[in-house]
Formats: C-alpha cells, sequence, structure tokens
C-alpha cells in the first residue's frame, strides 16, 4: 500500500503523458483523476496508520549507488511528518485535478497537462517519502522540473517562457546551496540516510572546520546551505522573485505548486532537519530573521498588486514566511501545522480566483472587477472562507495556526529564553498581521462588492461555474473551516506525541506551555490587528473613504504606492546588479575574452595564423641575391662557432620551462 | 724562420682573405672564384704544412687532389660564367636574383 502512493500518480502521469493520444481528452482526465484520487485515500490510510496509530514504516527496496563509503538505496521512510504532507499533497492535487477537468475544458493539450500534474505530483510524494537525502534531492529536482513543464505549458507565450526559466533558474540557486548541503552532510557524517545523519548529528555540536585560520562551526554552515536550499524553494527574501511571475501558469498550477505544495518544500526540509538545525543556534537566527522579513516585505508589496493573483502569490510568499521563522523559532511543529492548514485554504484562495477569472473571461486586473456577490455567491462564499482563514478569523482553519504563531514571536520578551531574535519576528509579523488582513479583503472588495468595473460583455456572459469546479471548491471551503479544530490537538495540542522521532526540539527551547499563559490582551492583538486591517481596506475600497483618498494627488503616497507596486524594485535591482552583470561578464569575459580570444589564440587559430607569419618571414630570408646567401654562411658559421661553446657553457642554467614559455610567445607576436 | 705558429696564422688569414673575398664582394663573380681559389689555396697549403709537420705523406696527397679539383672547379666555373654571360650581357652579381623565394 506504501508503495502503492509512490507508483500510482508515476504510472498516471506515464500513461496520460505517453499514451494521451490514444486515451483522448476524457480518457486522461479520468485516468489521472482516478490515480491521484486513490493515491489520497490509501494516504488517509497511511495517516491514519502512521500518524494516528503510532507506528512509522520504513521500506527498503534496493540499492541505488553503492561506491566506496557512499552507499544510498531506494528506500522510503513513512513516520508521521511524511504521511501528514502526504496527505496534503494528496488531497490538494486531487482536488485540483478534479478542477481542472473543467477549467481546462477548452484547451487543447489536456492530456498533457493531466500528466504534467501528475508527474508533478509523483516528485513531491518522492520528496516527502525519501529516507534518505538523495533521494530527497531527486525529488526536490524533480518538482523544479514539474513546475518548469507547468509555469511554461502555454509555451507560445513569451511571458510563460520567461517566468518558467526564471522560476527554474532561481530555484537552482537554491538547489546548489542544498547540493552544497548534502556534501557536506556525507563529508561529515560519511552517510546520507535521514535516520544514522539525525541520530548521531549532536556528537558533533562542537566540529570545527578551518577556513582560511577562521573556525566555522559545521553544523551551522550545514544549516545555512540547507536554509540557502529551503531559500530557494520556498520563495524567501532573496529568492522570493520567481513566485509572483510564476502565475504565467494555469490558475491550477499555481494552486497546487505555488501554494499548497511545492514551495512548502523548503519547510518541509527545514522540519525535516530539524535535528540538525536544532543545533544551531546561529542558523535558528538565521532562518528567523530571512522568514519574519519575507512575511514582513510580501505583505507590504501584496497590498498594492493589483493582479488578483499576484496578490495571493505575494500571501503565499508571506505566510511561508510564518512558517519559517517559526521554524527558526524552533517551533517546527507550529510550522508544519500552519503549512498544513495554509496548503488547505490558499489552495481554496487560488482556485477560488480561478473560478473568477474563468468567470470574466480571463480578466486577471481586479481593477476590472467588482460586484461579482450577484453573480458568482458560491465562489464569492469560498473566497469569503478562505480570506478570513488567510487573515485568521477565530475559529477558521488559519486561526489555529497563524494565531499560535503570533503568540510564539510575543514569548520571546520572556527574558529566560535565549530567543532574543524573536523580537524581530515579533514586530515584523504583527505589522504584516495588519496587512495581511487589509490585503485579503481588498481582494474581496475590489473582486466582489465594490462597482463593477468590466467590460458589458464580460459582464453579459458571466457565469457561475460549472459543478467541477465547484465541488472542489466546497469540499476546500470545508476544510478550510474544520481543518485546523479538528487537528490542532493532534499537532500542536499540548504533550501530543503525534510527531515522535520526526520532529526533534530540544528541550531548551521548547516552551509551548508559556504561550497558554498569556495576558489576554496579547492573546487578542492579532485579532484587533486584522480586523483592523479589515477595517481599513473597508474605509478605503467600499467605505466613506472611497471617493475621498486619490493616491495619485498626494506626491509621497503615490511614489510609495508605485514602489510598492514595483514590488520595491526587488526585480530592477536583481536585473541591474546581477542578471544583467552575469550577462554581460558571460559574453565579454568567457565568451569573447575567453574562448574566442584566449583559448583560440593559443589553440588553432593563433597557431595557424603564426606559422603562417613566420613562414613569410622565413621566405623573405630568400631574396636570391647571392652575396646574402653567403653572408648567411659566413654568419650562420660565426654564429655557430661562438654560440656552441658559449651554450654548452650555459646549459645549466638556462630553464627548460623558460625555453618552452619564449617558444609560446613566438606563438603570440 | 718558419715556425708553426706562424704557418698555422698565415693559412688561416690567407683562408680568412679568401672568405672576405667573398663575403664582402658585391660586384663581380670573377673575384668570387678568385677568392675560391685563394681559399683552395690556403687549405692546400694548410694540408702540405701539416703533413711536413707530422711527418706523413697522406698530407701532400690531398694538396694534389686539392690542386686538381680546383683547376677542373675553375674551369666549370668560368664556363658557366661565360654562359651566363652570354645570356645576360653582364656578371655583376647584384642582378642574380633570379632564386628569389
Amino acid at each position: 500500500m506504501y508503495l502503492l502512493i509512490v507508483i500510482l500518480p508515476l504510472v498516471g502521469t506515464l500513461v496520460t503523458g505517453l499514451g494521451g493520444r490514444w486515451l483522448g481528452r476524457k480518457g486522461a482526465n479520468l485516468l489521472s483523476t482516478m490515480c491521484v484520487v486513490l493515491c489520497c485515500c490509501l494516504s488517509l490510510v497511511a495517516f491514519f496508520e502512521v500518524g494516528l496509530c503510532g507506528v512509522p514504516c520504513y521500506l527498503f527496496l534496493s540499492p541505488w549507488i553503492s561506491s566506496g563509503a557512499l552507499k544510498i538505496s531506494w528506500g522510503f521512510l513513512f513516520d508521521s511528518l511524511t504521511t501528514t504532507m502526504l496527505v496534503v499533497i494528496t488531497s490538494i492535487s486531487s482536488l485540483v485535478h478534479l478542477y481542472s477537468i473543467q477549467y481546462m475544458e477548452y484547451d487543447p493539450h489536456c492530456p498533457r497537462f493531466m500528466s504534467f500534474l501528475e508527474i508533478f505530483t509523483f516528485f513531491m510524494i518522492v520528496l516527502v517519502t525519501a529516507d534518505n537525502f538523495v533521494q530527497m534531492f531527486l525529488g526536490w529536482e524533480g518538482v523544479g522540473l514539474a513546475s518548469y513543464l507547468l509555469i511554461n505549458f502555454w509555451y507560445t507565450r513569451l511571458c510563460a517562457n520567461q517566468a518558467a526559466i526564471k522560476a527554474l533558474v532561481v530555484n537552482r540557486v537554491g538547489d546548489f546551496g542544498l547540493s552544497l548541503g548534502i556534501f557536506s552532510i556525507f563529508f561529515l557524517f560519511g552517510s546520507l540516510d535521514y535516520e544514522l545523519v539525525f541520530a548521531s548529528a549532536s556528537m558533533y555540536t562542537n566540529y570545527n572546520i578551518y577556513f582560511f585560520g577562521l573556525p566555522i562551526n559545521f553544523l551551522t554552515l550545514i544549516g545555512i546551505f540547507l536554509l540557502i536550499g529551503a531559500v530557494g524553494k520556498s520563495a524567501q527574501l532573496g529568492l522570493h522573485t520567481w513566485l509572483p511571475d510564476a502565475m504565467e501558469g494555469p490558475t491550477p498550477v499555481s494552486a497546487l505548486i505555488h501554494a499548497a505544495t511545492m514551495v512548502t518544500a523548503g519547510i518541509f526540509l527545514i522540519v525535516r532537519c530539524s535535528a540538525l538545525i536544532e543545533l544551531s543556534s546561529n542558523v535558528l537566527f538565521l532562518i528567523t530573521i530571512i522568514g519574519s522579513s519575507t512575511a514582513f516585505f510580501a505583505s507590504i508589496v501584496g497590498v498594492f498588486q493589483n493582479d488578483i493573483k499576484r496578490v495571493i502569490a505575494y500571501s503565499t510568499c508571506s505566510q511561508l514566511g510564518y512558517m519559517l521563522f517559526v521554524c527558526g523559532l524552533s517551533y517546527y511543529n507550529v510550522g508544519m501545522f500552519h503549512l498544513i492548514n495554509h496548503a488547505f485554504f490558499k489552495a481554496l484562495l487560488f482556485l477560488s480566483a480561478g473560478s473568477v477569472i474563468h468567470a470574466l473571461s480571463n480578466e486577471q486586473d481586479m481593477r476590472r472587477m467588482g460586484s461579482l456577490i450577484n453573480n458568482l455567491p458560491i465562489t464569492y462564499a469560498s473566497m469569503l472562507i478562505g480570506s478570513l482563514s488567510l487573515a485568521g478569523f477565530p475559529f477558521l482553519t488559519g486561526f489555529y495556526s497563524k494565531d499560535l504563531i503570533i503568540e510564539i514571536t510575543q514569548i520571546s520578551y520572556y527574558n529566560n529564553l535565549q530567543i532574543t531574535f524573536g523580537i524581530f519576528a515579533c514586530w515584523l509579523a504583527n505589522i504584516s498581521v495588519f496587512f495581511t488582513a487589509f490585503y485579503t479583503f481588498r481582494l474581496l472588495f475590489l473582486t466582489f462588492i465594490k462597482n463593477s468595473n468590466s467590460y458589458r460583455k464580460h459582464i453579459e456572459n458571466i457565469h457561475e461555474s460549472p459543478m467541477l469546479i465547484l465541488i472542489p471548491l466546497i469540499l476546500l471551503s470545508f476544510a478550510s473551516i474544520f481543518v485546523g479544530f479538528l487537528t490542532k490537538d493532534l499537532f500542536v495540542g499540548v504533550g501530543t506525541s503525534f510527531w515522535g522521532n520526526a520532529i526533534n526540539i530540544l528541550p531548551l527551547s521548547c516552551s509551548l506551555l508559556e504561550i497558554e499563559f498569556m495576558s489576554y490582551l496579547i492573546k487578542w492583538f492579532p485579532f484587533i490587528l486584522s480586523v483592523t486591517g479589515a477595517l481599513f481596506a473597508y474605509i478605503i475600497n467600499v467605505g466613506v473613504l472611497k471617493n475621498n483618498i486619490q493616491f495619485a494627488y498626494n506626491y509621497t503616497f503615490r511614489k510609495l504606492a508605485f514602489s510598492l507596486n514595483k514590488k520595491l524594485y526587488w526585480d530592477k535591482l536583481y536585473n541591474f546588479l546581477i542578471v544583467s552583470s552575469l550577462m554581460k561578464f558571460g559574453y565579454t569575459v568567457s565568451f569573447k575574452n575567453i574562448d574566442r580570444g584566449f583559448i583560440e589564440l593559443l589553440g588553432p587559430y593563433g597557431i595557424s595564423r603564426t606559422i603562417k607569419s613566420w613562414s613569410i618571414q622565413t621566405i623573405k630570408i630568400q631574396t636570391g641575391q647571392v652575396t646574402h646567401y653567403t653572408f648567411f654562411v659566413v654568419f650562420g658559421l660565426i654564429l655557430f662557432l661562438l654560440f656552441v661553446p658559449v651554450l654548452s657553457l650555459f646549459w645549466s642554467f638556462v630553464d627548460i620551462r623558460l625555453l618552452t614559455f619564449c617558444f609560446l610567445a613566438l606563438f603570440v607576436v | 724562420m718558419i715556425t708553426q705558429l706562424y704557418c698555422e696564422n698565415y693559412t688561416f688569414f690567407l683562408f680568412l682573405v679568401g672568405v672576405l673575398g667573398i663575403f664582402l664582394n658585391q660586384k663581380s663573380i670573377i673575384i668570387i672564384i678568385m677568392s675560391l681559389e685563394i681559399m683552395f689555396l690556403s687549405v692546400s697549403f694548410n694540408f702540405i704544412f701539416f703533413s711536413l709537420s707530422l711527418d706523413n705523406i697522406i698530407g701532400q696527397l690531398f694538396a694534389l687532389a686539392i690542386l686538381t679539383v680546383a683547376a677542373s672547379e675553375s674551369s666549370i666555373g668560368l664556363a658557366i660564367l661565360v654562359v651566363y654571360y652570354r645570356i645576360r650581357n653582364t656578371i655583376t652579381i647584384e642582378l642574380m636574383t633570379l632564386t628569389k623565394g
């Protein structure tokens, strides 16, 4: 059964991908959806067995690489972390499959799309079920590849091509960090199996390597490398630029990849390696700083985006920041809990946005929407549930995890805990709670409540989406309401034994109990912030100030809004500083100077040119004048008579390397 | 008195005179042939001197052989010179640039 979870999506993708021509649209849809739904049912069973009954399952298939000390095998590890991820991945994936049957109805390449979705699911499952780092890396790269294929699904569009290449390349930067991390793990532990590495990690807390005489804690180094990997995949600040651009793909792709699953791989990596990361407080510090900066940055940038999908993409980025910094504060289980909840409500938001876009004839700009509440009631309801959940409205899914995260940041004010950097996270997280509420409600108001700005033609064609789109929305709405409450005690309850050995937290930094005894004001604080943000959005967009605030007329405000809309110029800065300078470097230095210059000069072109010029020179010696010939004869005789004794005298001082150099130098003449 | 060193220097300078005659001469082929004759003479004189000095007859035999070779060579050279003069009407060396590379 456990192997079937892994194999089913592979079978699905191979059959739909290779035999799509014979299966046809309906056959491909049916087969791929069946595979992934079956996979989802099996993962639920696995979740019951492994998570609830507490029996982790280890499967060993066959050796893969065996070379000296390096022994890597195909093995699968199903512990509570894996099965939790599995349930998330397969359930979201099956709903997205179901959704895309209708959404991609008029697309001519439906089997290909289904195959790509399925191969993504497969690689994601390989990523989470692996029992060693290399197999995990296989899934990691495969997920990146699948994201390339899916973003680039409409490959005739230039934007989609660019976005896909950007996603792949920016991800590859992180992947490079991860592979360095894997190398250094092998260097330190001599093995890449999870159990061996995590079990022996605590032995190496004081192991240093010396870099130019500077001692570097090796576990810190490994943690930083792993963090770079997570930053790339989870779109954290610095390597976040690919995520908003990845919205060029079809909306179900955005829901599956860039909300629920692929971006969570980075968080999963951090949680999986908790035993390594927990041992280095410097890495925890870095994770906290990066995560909270991302949460803050993405939330303020999301405020002034006008593309409905971009807003949700930035909110994804922001929520991933939450997950990451809560891992940095050593609450990996809370991070995982938020990951699960976030997957459900973010998939809901994306799919609802897809429904809106579908209804409005592919209009994505929020300024061209409005008053859809009358025409799309079910979509509105699901979007509202998703938004409230995202904003952390009490007793919805998002509340249980997000509120807990904010409270965790507050306890860093307790003096006896050595996590002073949590204060940084606390400030940024609380500010971003406000902005999160603001932009989610802004999205709601602009799309559904405000007066319509659409074209009449679009409004005439407007219709509530068909059943196959609504079923996933409704199911995800239920999930967004109930999942948090149902699984709260399981994942982050006091003294829960669910995670077992999957997550390792040092007893020193585990202070979930303190959270329960904070003052009421602090516990209410995020809610108050959210409500204020929502009220702000209401006042500005539909309330009293809707016509009074003219952004364009206030200079400062205009500049601020414009730069926020331009994502604070990160892309421009990157293009200016890194991308274009690297391209120029590649063209001028490595292509023009080294490849076509230096190597060509010492290689074929230089040699042929030198021999030609040499022969011309020697031909010029032969003038035909007899006197010249006699001169050369006599000159040669004298040279011979003079230099043979001199050379034989100095032969011991002449270096053969020097002669070689002189000989080579002749070529360049 | 004719000493060993004297003879050696004498032949060497005679040979050098021949070489310089070829080397410095820019004008006439006849002078080249004459310089060649001087070189032959110096060489054969050297042979004779060494045969006397080492008391060995082979040097004198070589000297006789060189005399005949020099005679035949100068005759062939003069013949070539005459043929060349018939064709070009001049024996100036500077104009002999037909074998330019």
